[in-house]
Formats: structure tokens, sequence, C-alpha cells
């Protein structure tokens, strides 16, 4: 997971703006409140435009602060290069909006904990675990998943190669396996088999394709040509 | 390759040759490929029905059959199309959620559901009257007669259904369930004891799986004690008493989780005249078989569907309480449910592989031979059975005297199920390490004691590619031999499985006049590849690229399909796949010679061309020829039929050689390499059997240093119920891994594969791992899983003996 972040995580750094004192007097941290909107069903709202996440908070906020949830709202997000605008409570996962909202049944929750990254997709070119993600946070960004990844009907040769070398069996973890592996060539186009292990490091395959999964990236990278 | 000479046992295994007598009506005697390339091939007779398909060859002289093309449905797995049962949505769907128990031994007093239904969003509640999974009284009488009772925490009680998944959760918690709790126990060594708490009030016994596991049945029980299920075969007393050495330890073994990626769930769809499950399991009949049973429907009015599948393991037969539960909702809710179980869960309620305690001795004689075997092995099921792990000491090794006794022990935690060669890592780890520990007493070398007692024809060849290997060469005789604190060890195991057909296995193949070609069968394919298998073989009938047939499987509207467990699935498929195909050819060529301009058997299909024997016209393609048939499709169904030489070459193996670096600080074991030579008789796709192959021992390694289910024993919850702390083996824990197959012909069937998923290398790298261990420090280790601590606290003991002579 060492190279993850998500951009949940990116949001919490910036929010120690001065205009959000009033944050940190209620002693609600945005981390903190995203736990609990996980965990709690309802009567929790998020606020746009600002990290401030208690209802103590909203008085002390700006007046044209805009409040969305708890219930539904339109959320437009670009995802593969199209926006989508879905119906979504704010609460709502990025894995989930894709999944149930948009159809894209690619990419697959496991864990739900962000410990197999089963679910990942590129938010712009980062990998991010979408189960730990809110629809809401990655709107303004790119979204690929495994169905985007193919450029005008051909797989990316990622793909290709997975194919050519089988590196997969049930396919459950594939998507993620090559999402990961994408990100990876993206930063990295020459990598080694070392950073083929680091890249997925956090991805589980409990069929143990791992050697496999190694020799298509790399030959994809054009790395190398072992065959595992 | 050079060539092996053959013992006089091998000999009359090998050289069984069938009676050269007339053979029976409706059948012929034919001469079928047998044994090893390269080291044993030759011809033997067969008598098999007339109406088989001519003798394959083997597969060097295959065009499809034996080759490794494409995944079949590598496509839709790389690109996100694959739909599993995860991913069926249908119109108007509810979401279902369990209500799981929330300690582990209790009985129900009362459930209040009313809160729960009246959350809006709520469509259905059902309180579950009968629980499936875990071991039966059998004493009716002694049941519970309101509530099933709860035997370990997160046991199934009740489910939801409602609009959002989220509104099904937030019901679940709604739920009250008044508890009237029991003393529970979770730990194996407490609950052997007589005062310790009771699972069951009396007597109880578990079924097995179309996966094999469960446990024996009738067998005595005392306290929590069930068993022991006792095997004898000669003295062993004498034994020990004629033997020159014996060797006795201890071990023991953690429990494993399946933890397949996709959790254990359905879709179930309720209407007045058909009941369809999609279903993550590994027999779409299975389930179909469990759902008509409980819900006294007939089979013709279940129809499952299991179009993809995210692994398996030997856990997902049957419906279970899912797909009950779901198939309950749907009927009372009329709308279509989804429920699949969530990580927790699915550590918890659907199974595991039980662990085991075991004390095994065997004497020897000076020149090796075995006098004598036994084992005595306590493990826990939880409040299932099937801890007997009695199959490497029985099968491996030829004995004179041989004495199993396996005890199951139930403590208050989730029954187990079959999980990928039930019992035999267990009792591998025990055995191997034994027989090396022998080994250095007799001061003989491990290979060199294995070919003295092992009698099985294709390990032998096995350990002679190992023993000619640069890994083995470069092991050091000498244990503990390196000086600094990382110490280098290389050790070896071997693995047993047996043939296993299921007779439930048939398929139909169609042609059409536009020249393709599909079969069809309810198979599911668990994601070992017999989708790819299939169409290979009636590539290689019609003479078409495999990615060119289609194959259509997993679904119980088709020929029914065997349960993929016990590595059945290839061994029992392909030969009813290849008759049909055969037939379906036959019946293609009757109804293209008219237009021929000649009669059906001047005709022969081969190499995708249809030749006329008498040369009445130039060959054409297999697709013109289509063209003139006289209907628009042709069609043959088979069923398997018998083995054509039943109760000859049961078994399959492997030896697998692995090197290890024991850092002697930290505690840490790190796994190098392994080296793998397997067999599965023909391999019917290389590359996909080595796929499996790889899978199986890095299952292994997990297995061996880092997955161990925790229970806290003063509350009886699991406390890793994830995939973090529940650590399974990943990216930068794999060695380099090399896998060479052995072709192994055993003329069986008209395809004569066999099967690779239990003899994979997952039942032999804990113990490869442990003689490797004892090969780099000069201690054994003799637990499961193999972490620091374990490490640490083995170092820190001298050998109780020398094992260096």
């Amino acid at each position: 997971m060492s190279d993850r972040k998500s951009p949940s995580e990116d949001a919490a750094e910036q929010s120690s703006s001065p205009q959000n004192s009033n944050n940190v007097a209620t002693g609600i941290s945005r981390r903190g409140f995203l736990k609990g909107a996980g965990i709690t069903a309802a009567g929790t709202a998020l606020l746009e435009g600002v990290q401030v996440f208690s209802r103590e908070a909203v008085a002390a906020t700006h007046s044209d602060v805009k409040e969305l949830g708890p219930g539904a709202v339109p959320v437009t997000l670009l995802v593969n290069g199209k926006e989508h605008t879905i119906q979504i409570e704010p609460r709502t996962t990025l894995a989930d909006a894709l999944r149930v909202h948009m159809g894209l049944i690619g990419t697959k929750v496991i864990c739900d904990r962000g410990s197999c990254s089963g679910c990942t997709v590129l938010l712009d070119k980062t990998p991010v675990n979408s189960c730990m993600t809110l629809a809401m946070d990655a709107r303004g960004h790119h979204v690929t998943t495994i169905e985007g990844l193919p450029q005008n009907g051909e797989l990316h040769p990622l793909q290709t190669a997975f194919v050519k070398h089988d590196a997969m069996q049930c396919g459950f973890c594939t998507p993620g396996m090559v999402m990961s592996c994408a990100a990876l060539l993206e930063k990295n186009p020459k990598p080694t088999e070392d950073d083929v292990r680091h890249a997925t490091a956090g991805n589980l395959c409990r069929c143990g394709t791992y050697p496999r999964i190694f020799a298509a990236t790399l030959e994809a990278a054009g790395t190398s040509t072992r065959n595992a | 390759m050079a060539t092996t000479k053959i013992t006089p046992a091998e000999e009359a295994l090998l050289g069984a040759v069938a009676d050269a007598a007339t053979p029976p009506p409706g059948t012929e005697t034919v001469m079928m490929p047998v044994g090893i390339p390269g080291y044993t091939l030759h011809q033997e007779a067969r008598q098999i029905p007339t109406t088989q398909p001519p003798v394959l060859p083997i597969n060097k002289d295959l065009q499809y059959i034996g080759k490794s093309p494409k995944r079949w449905d590598a496509h839709a797995k790389v690109s996100g199309s694959a739909r599993y049962t995860y991913d069926i949505q249908l119109p108007g769907m509810l979401y279902a959620k369990f209500v799981n128990a929330a300690v582990p031994h209790a009985h129900i007093v009362s459930i209040d559901t009313s809160a729960a239904e009246k959350l809006p969003g709520v469509k259905g509640v059902y309180v579950i009257q009968h629980l499936l999974g875990g071991a039966v009284l059998r004493d009716a009488a002694l049941k519970s007669k309101t509530y099933p009772t709860v035997r370990y925490a997160g046991q199934p009680i009740a489910a939801v259904a409602a609009t959002q998944p989220h509104i099904a959760e937030e019901a679940a918690k709604l739920v009250k369930v008044q508890y009237d709790a029991k003393p529970f126990v979770v730990d194996l060594e407490k609950a052997r004891q007589p005062n310790a708490p009771q699972v069951f009030p009396g007597p109880a016994d578990q079924a097995g799986t179309a996966g094999g596991g469960g446990g024996p049945h009738g067998v005595t029980q005392t306290g929590n004690v069930h068993g022991p299920a006792i095997h004898k075969v000669g003295d062993a007393e004498q034994g020990f008493k004629d033997a020159d050495v014996v060797v006795e330890s201890k071990y023991s073994t953690q429990v494993q989780t399946h933890s397949a990626l996709e959790t254990h769930g359905v879709v179930a769809d309720w209407k007045p005249d058909l009941l369809t499950v999609w279903a993550s399991t590994q027999g779409t009949a299975s389930v179909r078989e469990e759902l008509a049973a409980f819900f006294h429907l007939p089979k013709s009015q279940v129809r499952v569907i299991t179009e993809f599948m995210g692994g398996g393991f030997g856990a997902k037969f049957g419906a279970g309480n899912p797909g009950v539960v779901a198939a309950q909702l749907s009927r009372q809710t009329g709308t279509p449910v989804w429920l699949m179980l969530d990580r927790k869960q699915e550590h918890l309620s659907v199974g595991n592989r039980p662990s085991s305690d075991q004390t095994l001795k065997i004497g020897a004689k000076k020149d090796g031979t075995l006098t004598a075997v036994q084992l005595v092995s306590f493990g826990s099921a939880g409040c299932g059975t099937g801890a007997g792990c009695a199959g490497p000491a029985t099968n491996l090794y030829k004995w004179a005297a041989l004495h199993t006794e396996e005890n199951d022990v139930f403590i208050n935690a989730g029954p187990a199920s079959a999980m990928r060669a039930p019992g035999h890592p267990q009792g591998a780890f025990a055995l191997e390490q034994t027989i090396d520990e022998l080994a250095t007493k007799l001061n003989m070398d491990p290979i060199d004691l294995r070919d003295k007692i092992d009698e099985n024809p294709v390990r032998r060849v096995e350990r002679q590619i190992i023993r000619e290997s640069a890994l083995w060469k470069s092991r050091n005789p000498k244990p503990n031999a390196d000086q600094g604190h990382i110490k280098r060890g290389v050790g070896l195991s071997q693995s047993v499985w047996y043939r296993h057909i299921n007779m439930n296995s048939a398929a139909e193949v169609r042609v059409h006049r536009d020249g393709s070609v599909e079969v069809l069968s309810a198979v599911q394919d668990i994601g070992t590849g017999i989708k790819t298998v299939l169409a290979q073989v009636l590539a290689e009938q019609f003479g078409v690229p495999p990615e060119k047939v289609s194959v259509k499987i997993g679904d119980t509207n088709y020929p029914i399909g065997p349960n993929s467990g016990g590595s059945v699935t290839t061994a029992s498929l392909t030969p009813a796949v290849r008759d049909a195909a055969w037939q379906a050819s036959q019946k293609f060529l009757a109804s293209v010679a008219p237009a021929l301009g000649t009669a059906p058997d001047d005709l022969v299909l081969t190499g995708g061309e249809v030749h006329s024997k008498s040369n009445k016209f130039q060959p054409i393609t297999f697709r013109r020829a289509a063209a003139k048939m006289d209907t628009d499709e042709v069609s043959a169904q088979s069923k398997r039929i018998p083995d054509y030489n039943k109760g000859h070459y049961d078994t399959y193996g492997g030896v697998d050689v692995a090197e290890v670096e024991v850092d002697t600080e930290t505690g840490l074991i790190h796994v190098k390499r392994i080296f793998a030579v397997h067999d599965c008789g023909r391999p019917m796709n290389p590359s996909q059997v080595i796929n499996q192959i790889n899978g199986g021992l890095i299952q292994g390694i997990s297995y061996a240093l880092y997955e161990n289910r925790l229970l806290d024993p003063n509350f009886g919850y699991m406390v890793n119920p994830n995939l973090e702390q529940y650590k399974i083996a990943g990216s930068r824990d794999i060695p380099e891994l090399h896998v060479q197959l052995v072709e192994s012909y055993i003329g069986q069937s008209s395809t004569d594969a066999s099967g690779i998923g239990e003899a994979a290398g997952v039942m032999s790298a804990a113990a490869a791992i442990g003689n490797a261990f004892h090969n780099a420090t000069g201690v054994r280790i003799r637990t499961t899983p193999m972490t620091p601590p374990v490490v640490l606290k083995a170092l820190s003991k001298a050998p109780q003996r020398s094992e260096t002579a």
C-alpha cells in the first residue's frame, strides 16, 4: 500500500487553513467524520466548499456554503473520459458509484477496507482504493477504471500481456492487478521485477498467479520477455 | 531424457495388459499409450466400447490438446466484463444482509424483528429455522425446539432484505436477539478436558461435500472428542518391535480459512414456476440439489447459473445458508434478492481447513523398509468434523503395518469444510519431516530412502529429475553448515492425491451449417480453466482454433456437469465432451455425405478437412463441408463412461524442493526458490496446469508461514476476520518458482486426462520448507505457521537429539 494515498487524505492535509479553525475547536476531524459516516447509516451531512463537517460548525462558516445530503444529490464524475451525472448520497463510495450507479462492474470490492486493492482505479494517474474513496472526492479528477483502459477498442498492451502470460485464474483480482500495474507503467515505464512486486504489494491474488503477473507486466514494459 | 529401469512392481502396474481373449460384444480391443514419454512410455491393450472415439495420441502428436492456447475467457477477465455472481444486478433487486450471532454459544430466547421491519426500505425479514453446515446431533430429541442453538460467534441467525445494501445493514442491526449464553470453549486442548463446556449435548456428525471433507459417522464421542476413527492394517505393535530405528514426534498445525476473493453468495429469483439462482459455487449441480431438497421443489424447477466465479478452494458446494435464505427472501418478497457475504462472515461461517495436533511414529529396518506407521491425531473443525489427516501417512509409502486414530475435537467456532487436499497439508507436514528424520537416523539420503519405500512409478521419475537438478545438488547434506546468522537450507517433500471420477459429467456438442461449433455443459469454471480445455477438445475434433469454439457452461439448463472438487473436473468431463464431439462429427459426416455424392463411411474429418477415403473429391475444409449439411444443426450428447481400466493408476503426485534462508536473529524464514516436479496424467493445457501449481505452492507457503485464524479465548471471537491481520502471502513473499510437468499416460478414457488441483504443491510446501529449515539450522520445526516467534522458540531449544548421524 506504500504508494497509495486516498484523495480524502490529501484533502485532510489541506484542511488546516485558518478559515477552518472552528473545525479544530469542535474536535471533529475529517478523518473521524469519514469513519463515522461509514458506520452510521444516516443523519449526517457533507458540506460543499469547505472541510468542516459538524452541524455546530455550520453557523460559523461562510453563508454561501451549500449543504449536501444526507439524501441523494446529483454528482458529476468524469469516468473513462465520459461525464456521468448520478444521484447518490454523499456518503457513497467511489466503488459503489462506479459499480451500482454506473454499472461499471469490472471494479471489485473484496475486503471493503483497503487491504486487498481489488477495487483499484486511477484518480488522474494515482491508483486509489475506490472502496476507501468517497465518490464526492473524485469530482474534478479523471477516473479510470478497468473498462477505460483499452484505447479505440484495442486492449491496453498490459491487458494483452496478461492474456498472453495467462496472468489470471479465477480473475476476480485481475482488474485491480491490471490497474495497479498500469499505474506503475505510467510512472515508471521501465520497471524491474522488484518494482512490480512493490506496485502490487497491496493486491491480493488468492489463486496465486503472481509469477505470471510479474512476467506480463515486465513484458508490457519491454523490460523482460521471461516466461513464468 | 535418459530411460529409467523400472522395478518388477512397476512392471506389474505398467504392464497390465488386458485379456487377449475375444472382447465382449459391443467392445473392441485397442492399444493405448501408457507411461511417461522419455522414461516408460509403451502401448497397452484396453477393451473399450465400440462407440468410443479413436485413441488419442500423446500430446506431441496433437494440434490443440496438450498445447497452451490462451485462456478462453481471458479477454472478459482482463477487461472487466466478466460477470460474477457478485456483479449480477436485476431490476428491482433487493439486497440482503445476515444477522449474526454476537456470542459463541447460546440458546436463543427470542428474536424481535419489529424495528427492522419498520425501517423504510426494508421489504422482508427471515429468521433461520434450519441451519445448514456444521455437525448435526444424532439424537434429534436433543435439538433445540425453537431457534437453532448458537455454536459460534458469527453464526447466521436471520436475514433482512432491503432496497439498498446500507438499509439492509442498518436493519440487520435493529434485529434484537435475546441470548441465554452458555459456557464456551475455543481452544482445542481445553476442549479435550473432561470438564470442558460441551459444544454439543450429545454425539453429532457432519456430512462431507462434493469436494471431500466431512468426517466419519457413528464413531464414539466422549465430551467434545468425536472419535477416534481407527484404521488398522497388520500388527503395528509387532512392526515397532521388528524395527531397527523408530522416530516419534509431535506436530501441530493451525486453522486456515479459504479466503476466496469472491465471497460466498447468490442472487435468487423465485418465480412461481422456476427458481433461478446465480451462485458463486464449485458445483451448479450441488446448489440445485440442495435447493430442490430444501424447498421440496422438482429439480426441473430450479436453475443455477455460474458464468464466472471468484475462487472456492473447496468451500463452495451446495446452496448453504446464503442460498436458502436468499431464495426464501425472494419467495417472501416476490423480488430477486442479492445476498453476498461480507469478508468477516466469509472467515467465520463458511468453512476452513481444520487444525491438527499429531503424534506420528514410524519404525524402519536398517535398509529403510517401513515396519510400522502409527498416527494419532486430534484436530478441530470447529462445530463440524473433518479434521482427519491420515491420508499421506496411509497412502504415500509402503509399510508393513499401519495404525491410525483420527479424532475431531468440537470447539465453538465455525464449521470446517473441504479445503484443497483436505487433511493432506497437515498430514504431509508431519509425515514428510518424519521421513527425513528417519533418513538421517538411517544415514540415508532423503531421496534414496523415498526410492526405497515409495512404490509410485511416476514419483520415482520425479525424484530422479529432482536429484539431477542444480537446486538439489546445491544442498549441503550436513545441516546447519552456514556460519553466519542467515542460514541457507534445501529440503523436499512429496504429494499424493487420488483419481476420483464424477460420473455426473455430461455435455452436448452442436455443429451448425455455418461451420460454428459449440459445447454445452452445466460445469462451472472456478478459475482452473475448464472452458479453455473444453474448447481445445472441440478444436482437436473439428480442426477449428479453440478461440472460435463457443463454450457455454455454468448453467443447469445444459447437461449436468461435475462439481469441481477433489481434482475431478477435467478427468471427469473431458471424455464426455470428446465422446460428444466425436459423435457429433459422425452425424455431421452423415449429414454432408449426400451433397458430397458419397456414403458417410467414405468420409473422414481430420485436421479441419473432410477427406474422401476413395478420393471421390479433393479434401475440403470443415467450414465448406458444413455448408452442405442437410439440416441447420446436428448435435450429440454424451455422458461419462467408467474408466477403461478402473482400479489401476489411481494416484497423482509431485515432488517439491524448497530453498530457504533462515534469519536466526529475527526468526524470519525467506523462501527463495521452489523447484516443483508434478504429474497430472495428460496435461490438457500445460500453461494452465503450471498456473495452478504455482498457486498451490503459493497457498502452501502462505499456510506454512503466515495464515492463522486467531480466536480470543476470553470472548470466543475471531480477532482477525479481515485480509490484513489474517495474513496471506502477497507479491513480495513469492519465491522464484520453477515447475516441471511429467506427462504420464494411464489409458483410462477417451482423453486420458487427470486432475491437478490438490496435488499442486499445496500439501507439500510446508513440509518442504520444514525440511529445508532443518537443513539450514539443524533444528526441527514442528508447528505452523512458522512465524518469527515460532522459529525463535524452536531455535532456542537445543536439538533434543542429533539428526546429523
